[in-house]
């Protein structure tokens, strides 16, 4: 464990490091924009697994957190002109108690009846931030970036670099969960939730648990969008295409280990990023589609699975 | 009630009723159970020997009565609050957590019901002791869904008792085994009982039921038909005809 734990620390510094340094090195906008996009998809998978994943309940509401994170730095940004790091925590602190409402609510209920109700969720708030004339309304808003905060001498510098540090703290707290008893709970209750209470698992309370810390990070990953955007609607904000990928991209990464939902991610998200280049978004959503069938079909664990499985199913968990 | 006893009962069931939409699963059950007794728990097919284990784990909620565990109502209680409190089962078809192995079977009951300070290093140790005892040492590391039915019955009673319970229930662990696989949980269960732990054993295996327990009850559509020794049970008028009869 002690050793494995500098590792990951190492690593995430040395990534976070690379991160700054292309800011400062790189002079070409476009690699900061599609960057952006592949860090956001990969916070956005390793959130929605800790419940999703962990605790197998699978959300489709992450375009109804990631629409509020936007929503409230929208607000924010117009009514106090708030600062970046105020966007986000407040979005943090919103999301973690949206998911716990949420999880009052819908977590009695098994898989799919939560599922369902999370899709409701979106369309319930989406709608209400369609008439919500403060900011914008179903025509959107626009919003002037603030100048960039040195060191960064260019704002979507500064936004990669911020979701860059989103991604390790997700990834962090994933990790943490998985490797503790919280994660040891999620998964039996995952494997079966009467089993589990009656061997002393509170299933209810780490439901909630996942539920909250998911919510929080799902929203906090959103609130930076709006100024990287430069401009808010309820359709793009509260886009089902965020729920969508952000599932596929768990799934398909494996939602058994932390690394899944990133290895799903990178795999996805750069695909994605090509595919709008080189063909058109379109061409995106058949592909995400194609994919998630084969693997849904072929190795259902995805590629951890596929990998574990490789490697004669022995050992699991670590690192 | 005739004469003040002078031990509390560990588990009293008062009037416990269940009902499944218009059915009666279990009408107005009362019994007691003392520490340190094996209580043998028959009746024939669904005549609520599970339910009622499911009332006592607080899988079901029921219509009307109470469970006092050490003196304390549990009724209101969850599953986990209740293991927590000393009560553990094993299930009638096994549920192991199937993406694990049977060390981190255990290791979920060490982890939650265990008590807060107990160190990893002290509940490996307590994991690998109980699975030596329960001779699945060898299987530590085996996925649980690659085990034979003996030993997916030893590890739901090597989970039960990762969670140090007071009353272990055991809901037919023995049921579909060979003869000699049945002795070796019988003794397994009965190591367990001379170490202070409070047995409810549901068994369709007479012999088994009669070599085990200290006092039998017989259960016939919800209701107590007959308690006592086992061999006043088995004697039991009622009993022979619940089993022969339907
Ligand atoms: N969840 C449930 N919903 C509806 N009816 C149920 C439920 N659980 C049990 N029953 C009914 O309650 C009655 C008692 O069932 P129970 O499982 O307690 O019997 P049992 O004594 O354990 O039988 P067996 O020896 O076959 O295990 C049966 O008629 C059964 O059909
Ligand atoms: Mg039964």
């Amino acid at each position: 464990m002690k050793r494995s734990n500098i590792a990951f620390w190492v690593g995430a510094a040395v990534f976070l490091v690379a991160i700054f340094v292309m800011t400062q090195v790189v002079g070409n906008q476009y690699p900061f924009f599609a960057g952006y996009v592949i860090l956001q998809f990969i916070a956005l998978a390793v959130a929605w697994s800790i419940l999703g994943g962990y605790a197998g309940y699978v959300n489709f509401g992450t375009s109804a957190f990631f629409g509020v994170g936007v929503y409230t730095a929208v607000f924010l940004t117009k009514a106090f002109e708030a600062p970046l790091l105020v966007q986000i925590v407040t979005a943090a602190v919103i999301g973690a108690l949206m998911g716990f409402a949420l999880g009052l609510l819908t977590l009695r209920m098994q898989g799919i009846f939560f599922s369902i109700a999370t899709i409701a969720l979106t369309i319930i708030i989406e709608t209400t931030v369609m008439n919500w004339r403060f900011v914008g309304g179903a025509a959107g808003i626009q919003i002037a970036r603030p100048p960039a905060t040195p060191p960064f001498d260019n704002y979507v510098q500064m936004l990669f670099f911020v979701q860059a540090l989103l991604v390790v703290l997700a990834v962090a707290i994933s990790r943490y969960i998985q490797n503790s008893w919280i994660g040891r709970g999620l998964q039996a209750l995952k494997d079966d939730e009467l089993a589990a209470e009656c061997t002393g698992v509170p299933t209810l309370r780490l439901k909630l648990l996942a539920c909250v810390i998911s919510g929080a990070l799902l929203c906090a990953i959103g609130a930076p969008s709006a100024m990287y955007l430069q401009f808010a609607n309820p359709d793009s904000a509260f886009n089902l295409n965020y729920s969508v990928s952000t599932l596929a991209m768990s799934l398909i990464g494996g939602t058994s280990h932390w690394s899944g939902p990133i290895i799903g991610a990178i795999l996805l998200g750069t695909t994605q990023q090509l595919l709008t280049v080189t063909i058109s978004s379109e061409v995106n959503v058949l592909v995400l589609g194609i994919m998630l069938v084969l693997f849904v079909v072929g190795a259902p664990e995805g590629i951890i699975g596929l990998v574990r499985k490789l490697r004669g199913n022995r050992k699991e968990g670590g690192t | 009630m005739t004469s003040s006893d002078a031990q509390l009962p560990l588990l009293r069931i008062a009037s416990l009723t269940k009902r499944f939409g218009g059915f009666t699963a279990l009408d107005n059950v009362s019994v007691d159970i003392s520490p340190g007794e094996r209580f043998g728990l028959i009746g024939p097919n669904g005549s609520g020997k599970t339910t009622l284990i499911n009332c006592i784990s607080g899988a079901f909620r029921t219509e009307a009565g109470t469970v006092l565990f050490r003196d304390e109502d549990i009724t209101p209680l969850q599953p986990h609050m209740r293991t927590r409190r000393g009560i553990a089962r094993s299930f009638q078809i096994p549920r192991p957590f199937r993406s694990m192995t049977v060390a981190e079977n255990l290791m979920v009951a060490l982890d939650f019901a265990a008590g807060e300070h107990v160190s990893v290093a002290q509940r490996h140790d307590a994991m690998m002791d109980i699975l030596t005892q329960m001779g699945l040492a060898s299987k530590a590391n085996v996925s649980a869904t690659q085990l034979s039915q003996v030993e997916l019955r030893k590890m739901e009673l090597a989970r039960a008792l990762a969670t140090h319970p007071k009353l272990l229930i055991s809901d037919e662990a023995m049921a579909g085994l060979s003869s000699s696989e049945v002795d070796e949980v019988l003794d397994l269960l009965m190591s367990l009982a001379s170490r202070d732990i409070t047995i409810i054993m549901i068994e369709h295996i007479m012999q088994a039921v009669m070599r085990f327990s200290d006092r039998v009850m017989c259960l016939d559509a919800g209701k107590i038909i007959a308690i006592g020794t086992p061999s006043e049970v088995m004697g039991n008028q009622r009993v022979q005809e619940a089993y022969l009869g339907t």
